[in-house]
């Protein structure tokens, strides 16, 4: 009788184990061949939206989202020289348009990065203070998601974004700078980016709380 | 050495260059079209302007790997489009030059304001031209005929 009870409690646990394993790999699913969590926790998001506000603010990125009428340029994020400024479309002006030196690539020779539709952000998807300080991370987060402010893109539609946006795939291939040195690059590679993108899009697009 | 063919003024060239030579030496040393001046070299001065495409653009950082089919106007060939005439015009009338060297690039980017602005404000001739330097400081009469030219433009 005992042995009996013994074995039902043992088979009970088995089941609750193999039931348990297959709960934990449901909620991840391979697409592919990249994971992508689909209940992941806020504060896994959280966790994650914190590595994509590292790529955001990083030089090769906020220098086209300034709060200003000008662009910056180079890692100490000054102003961009030759009075170059923001123009009605974020292209510049006539006379002095972003293309007048940016082209479709960059140019090692001359040290002039380029890239498609060289343009600055829209001033509603400024993620610095018009004192060129970075936003905080909970404001950045805030803007992004906010479709008003980001030409309407939903979570899926950041996430392709990032993925694929001529400009910002050009922050992992920001070229030779005038000197002939290689442009520093963000602190994640595009592939971490994307994935760190994608597990806080999976997670809701939480974002801190905070001004 | 790469064969690249341009058209240069409306008329096609044929030139055989390192792909990375900036545009700007492709004219004066290829071409022997000397009106586009070298200034800078960093495209911090404007005296390289030309119009690629239509776009004031600064042929000292552009490699001619990558200015592709887009048509080059330069200063020789501005004077026959109207705005370009108009604007050569009024340089003479307002008798704009002093030394003269930065001023092919002063006239191409002029063009390229009028052209989408025909009636530029003080501030439009400001943001356009402020990246255009004169060691002369002949701005003030660059404005003006800037706006002489935009008064003949019907």
């Amino acid at each position: 009788m005992f042995a009996t009870r013994s074995l039902v409690v043992r088979s009970f646990l088995a089941m609750f184990v193999v039931f348990a394993s297959w709960l934990a790999l449901a909620s991840v699913n391979i697409t592919n061949g990249q994971t992508t969590a689909t209940d992941a926790r806020p504060a896994d998001g959280l966790a994650e939206w914190q590595r994509v506000y590292s790529v955001l603010t990083f030089p090769r990125c906020i220098n086209c989202h300034t709060a200003t009428n000008y662009p910056q340029q180079g890692d100490d994020r000054h102003r961009h020289f030759a009075n170059v400024i923001r123009g009605p479309d974020g292209k510049g002006v006539a006379g002095l348009n972003c293309a007048s030196c940016h082209q479709e690539k960059n140019s090692d020779a001359t040290g002039v990065p380029g890239g498609h539709n060289w343009h600055l952000a829209p001033l509603s998807m400024r993620w610095q203070d018009p004192n060129d300080r970075p936003l905080s991370s909970a404001a950045v987060c805030r803007a992004l998601i906010d479709r008003a402010k980001n030409h309407g893109l939903d979570a899926p539609g950041l996430l392709k974004h990032h993925e694929e946006e001529p400009l910002v795939l050009w922050a992992w291939d920001p070229g030779r700078r005038p000197d002939g040195t290689l442009r520093a690059l963000p602190p994640l590679t595009h592939v971490q980016f994307v994935e760190a993108t994608r597990r806080w899009v999976a997670a809701g697009t939480p974002c801190p709380k905070g001004p | 050495m790469t064969t690249y063919q341009l058209s240069v003024n409306g008329q096609r060239k044929e030139v055989d260059v390192d792909p990375t030579t900036p545009l700007l030496w492709v004219l004066r040393e290829e071409l022997k079209m000397t009106g586009t001046k070298y200034g800078c070299g960093i495209s911090a001065c404007g005296a390289c302007t030309v119009h690629l495409d239509g776009i004031a653009s600064r042929s000292c950082v552009i490699p001619v790997s990558l200015i592709g089919n887009r048509p080059i106007v330069t200063i020789e060939g501005i004077g026959a489009d109207p705005v370009g005439r108009a604007v050569q015009d009024a340089w003479v009338d307002k008798d704009v030059v002093q030394c003269g060297y930065c001023q092919s690039g002063q006239i191409m980017t002029a063009v390229a304001l009028l052209k989408d602005k025909p009636r530029p404000t003080d501030t439009n001739i400001e943001e356009s031209m402020g990246g255009n330097l004169c060691r002369c400081g002949t701005y003030v009469r660059i404005r003006e005929a800037i706006k002489g030219a935009s008064a003949q433009l019907k």
